[in-house]
């Protein structure tokens, strides 16, 4: 591997970003990326992760009193094309009048490289995304997840401080996506490059990221490991955005948690109004006589490797739960579940 | 809809009709342009005399023409398409008000923009009898259908994104609009081209007005013929130009639509007002 | 970027159409040399003249290049490339070739002459009349529109038309229900492009030496030979206001910006 690169850790501090026509994009941010780390920002659209993205690679400036550091650097003042960055945008943004080889070569040629030298680079970047048999094509000739390698192996050739990835999966289908994630996962690995990739897929952001940036309307709502933000949601935003959650309301007295479908065993103290949240997989269907919580089927979908069960009668909201027994589920008949010990997570 | 019906058939005839309209004349005019004697038809025998003596008489008119056309082109490259990049580049009222300015010579009959510049710069007696007063004619009338054409290539992709892809690899701004912009504009600049050059060697209306008897351009030495030469003259004279604008109709119909950038062809048949 | 295309406009486009605008009302008459102008019959009798002729002209395109570039645009058969490039051939022609060809065809010594005398006895002369300039016009007019109209037929939505013949519709009624209604901002449009270049068009008439004036011969007297320059700079800027009005509709039915295909 010779991307021998020392990675550099990225600092923003206090951060905002309001657009000319009165948009508040971005609220002060402040976050520090490790070197090596890959950062996720994850949210809804409209959120401020590809803003915060930007401000990163150097095409919006922060509103007067942000920073950006790469390092020891500070590139506040610098535009992107000084800041040495490698950007892999969500459309690829290959130059169409070039072929693979001449668009993966061109941020060397604008570094004016000695053309062996350059050449060997360019071979070297097409053998890692396996893509040299497509050297001479032409851009319209590709298909989408050519054209994301190729727009890898451009970004990358220049060896960047960072790597910053604006949605590249977003324009792919759903396999083509899956498959294309885990090759990137790997890649990043291998690089040990620090790198910024902004999503709204959530699986997108659990399977690639060190860290998760959950943002919400120009704000980070929660930031941490991708088990943190899955088993211990800090807010109702990142509860409901991240996987599917199901919400129970009851009253929590001596030990036990009394709820529409039933009684729980609590752990807490005693409290008059108190809302739970659990995910579905925490949950199991038994019988009627065994179960915590009882309702009814509302609905229930085959999704071939399991079963989605929407339940009602057990809390205001409807409850979720996937099973992989081969049980088909009527419409209005009585469920029992039991739910896993430690799995009822409370907000604050 | 393939059903070759009697409909069909009626469609078709009346459309050969109306070619037969549009070609026939010209036809007739080839003829007579090679012919000894018109009155007498193609019974007189087939010469070139004719348009030898076009050669001796209008010579001067043809090169100027061709000067007039290169150098009308020229100028709408290096105005035209920074022109048409930055109007891609900002959207906004501003940018839209200068393109329906930028326009406006089109609209505006060439008798009148003729006269506007004979009012305002007829003084200057230098400026006045060269070429270069029909150049700035020329220009203005054409400069539009140059931006028009780029501008179209440029909707066509997202530019923008691609000069932000080139930025972050490192190049600066003049090397983006070289080896980024230029380059993927390259079939609206040709259209662009091909029709200035078209317009230029054709254009009457702004030329009769703005010229004199030194500088007279090919349009204008068929006028001069028309009035005073005998028929098989001006006609051999009508068929050297046909035979000039050839090649530009060809080329326009094969290069003349700016291709979309990775997508379908877009029909950009452009504004009729062209040429009258 | 955007400043040497600027500069060059302002100096030899606005200040010289300024300087027109002024000129035509620094007359005896002042601003009323506008009106002044329209009440002089020759003036008045040339305008409308030229609105006539204009009108007719689009009309008469319209129709003929419907039925053709619709026709051309829905049918594939051998030779139609060729047609398309003989009906947009003559696009280039300035005015004045096209009255020539005229001349060619219907002048004392035209086509038409030979074969209507060799037919009824009578020669038959036009094209010095309001219909030899209504051929002219027609000539330069259809390869416009046809363009057009071929591009827009190009986008029609074929389903409409499915869905209204599954519906029960004769051929006629497609056509006149969904086909014209789905092709109207192109007919407005190039109508208005039809009419504006016919307002202004010069050449043929020049060539064609009629005793009918249009608007622009008109003007072309007034300042050559009768050196009325204040009416001249009067007359030019009515019809350039006119033929913008006419343009202006055009391309607000067209779309947005120069860069649609207008």
């Amino acid at each position: 591997m010779s991307q021998t690169v020392q990675p550099i850790d990225i600092r923003i501090v206090d951060c905002a970003k309001t657009f000319p026509d009165g948009t508040r994009a971005l609220e002060p941010l402040t976050l520090q990326i490790e070197a090596g780390e890959t950062v996720v920002l994850l949210g809804p659209s409209g959120c401020g992760k590809t803003t915060t993205l930007r401000i990163i690679a150097g095409l919006e400036s922060p509103d007067p009193g942000g920073q950006v550091l790469f390092g020891e650097d500070n590139v506040t003042n610098q535009p992107i094309e000084h800041r040495n960055v490698g950007m892999v945008f969500q459309s690829y943004a290959l130059f169409p009048n070039m072929n693979v080889e001449q668009n993966v070569a061109y941020g060397l040629t604008v570094r004016k490289m000695a053309v062996e030298k350059k050449n060997r680079r360019v071979s070297e970047m097409l053998e890692m995304m396996q893509i040299t048999e497509l050297a001479d094509r032409r851009v319209d000739q590709l298909s989408g997840g050519q054209r994301q390698r190729v727009a890898l192996a451009r970004a990358i050739a220049v060896r960047p401080r960072v790597l910053l990835l604006d949605e590249p999966l977003t324009a792919l289908d759903a396999l083509l996506r899956e498959r294309l994630r885990v090759e990137i996962d790997q890649l990043l690995r291998e690089l040990g490059i620090t790198a910024v990739y902004v999503t709204h897929d959530q699986n997108e952001a659990m399977a690639l990221g060190d860290r998760i940036v959950v943002m919400n309307q120009g704000v980070v709502a929660q930031t941490g490991t991708p088990r943190d933000i899955y088993y211990k949601p800090s807010n109702a935003f990142v509860a409901d955005f991240i996987g599917t959650i199901n919400k129970l309301r009851g009253t929590a007295r001596k030990g036990r948690l009394q709820t529409i479908g039933g009684s729980l065993p609590w752990t807490g103290s005693d409290e008059a109004d108190v809302e739970v949240l659990f995910r579905p997989e925490d949950a199991s269907i038994v019988l009627l006589n065994k179960a915590q919580l009882r309702g009814r089927v509302a609905a229930s979908y085959f999704l071939g490797d399991r079963t989605k069960v929407l339940l009602e009668g057990m809390s205001e909201h409807t409850i979720v739960v996937e099973t992989a027994e081969r049980k088909e589920f009527a419409k209005g008949s009585e469920i029992g579940l039991i739910i896993k010990p430690d799995a009822l997570m409370k907000l604050d | 809809m393939m059903r070759r019906n009697s409909l069909f058939y009626l469609n078709l005839g009346f459309t050969l009709l109306v070619c037969a309209f549009l070609i026939f004349p010209v036809i007739l005019s080839v003829m007579a342009g090679v012919t000894e004697n018109f009155f007498q038809g193609i019974k007189s025998g087939v010469t070139l005399r004719w348009v030898g003596e076009v050669w001796e008489l209008y010579a001067d008119t043809i090169f100027l023409s061709l000067l007039i056309a290169v150098a009308c082109l020229i100028a709408d490259l290096l105005l035209g398409v920074p022109a048409a990049y930055v109007l891609a580049k900002k959207s906004g009222r501003t940018a839209r008000i200068i393109e329906e300015t930028l326009v406006m010579p089109i609209a505006i009959p060439g008798l009148a923009i003729a006269l506007a510049l004979i009012i305002t710069y007829g003084g200057f007696r230098d400026f006045r009898t060269s070429w270069l007063f029909i150049l700035v004619g020329h220009v203005l009338y054409t400069l539009p259908f140059m931006v028009r054409s780029v501008l179209a290539v440029l909707s066509s992709f997202d530019f923008k994104t691609l000069e932000e892809g080139a930025a972050s690899l490192g190049a600066g701004f003049w090397q983006r609009f070289f080896t980024i912009i230029l380059p993927n504009c390259r079939s609206g600049i040709l259209a662009g081209s091909l029709m200035v050059v078209t317009l230029s060697v054709g254009e009457f209306n702004l030329t009769w007005m703005l010229h004199t008897p030194l500088t007279k351009t090919l349009p204008v030495g068929l006028a001069d013929s028309y009035a005073s030469m005998r028929l098989e003259v001006a006609s051999a004279y009508t068929l050297v130009f046909m035979v000039m604008i050839l090649p530009l109709l060809i080329a326009l119909q094969l290069y003349g639509q700016p291709k979309d950038v990775g997508r379908s062809k877009q029909a950009a048949s452009g504004d009729g007002k062209a040429l009258t | 970027m955007l400043i040497p295309a600027f500069v060059v406009f302002v100096t030899f486009f606005l200040l010289p159409m300024a300087k027109l605008i002024v000129l035509a009302g620094s007359g005896e008459a002042g601003l009323g040399e506008y009106m002044t102008v329209i009440k002089t019959p020759r003036h008045f009798e040339s305008l409308v003249a030229t609105v006539l002729l204009s009108a007719t002209t689009t009309i008469a395109a319209l129709v003929i290049s419907t039925i053709s570039g619709v026709f051309l645009e829905r049918n594939r058969f051998r030779g139609r490339e060729a047609l398309i490039s003989m009906l947009t051939f003559p696009l280039a022609f300035p005015g004045v070739v096209i009255g020539f060809l005229v001349i060619m065809l219907a002048g004392r010594q035209g086509l038409a002459n030979e074969v209507s005398k060799a037919l009824t006895g009578n020669r038959l002369v036009f094209a010095y009349s309001m219909a030899g300039l209504f051929v002219g016009y027609l000539y330069f007019s259809i390869p416009r529109v046809i363009l057009t109209l071929m591009a827009a037929a190009e986008k029609l939505d074929p389903a409409l038309e499915e869905a209204a013949r599954s519906l029960g519709a004769s051929r006629w009624q497609v056509i006149r229900d969904v086909i014209v209604p789905a092709l109207k901002p192109a007919l407005i449009a190039s109508g208005a492009i039809c009419f504006a270049t016919a307002m202004g068009a010069f050449g043929t008439a020049f060539t064609l030496a009629t005793n009918i004036d249009v608007l622009p011969m008109t003007i072309y007297t007034e300042f050559t030979l009768n050196a009325n320059f204040v009416t001249a700079a009067a007359l030019s800027i009515m019809l350039g206001v006119i033929t913008w009005i006419a343009l202006y509709i055009a391309r607000s039915l067209a779309g947005s910006t120069v860069a649609a295909a207008a």
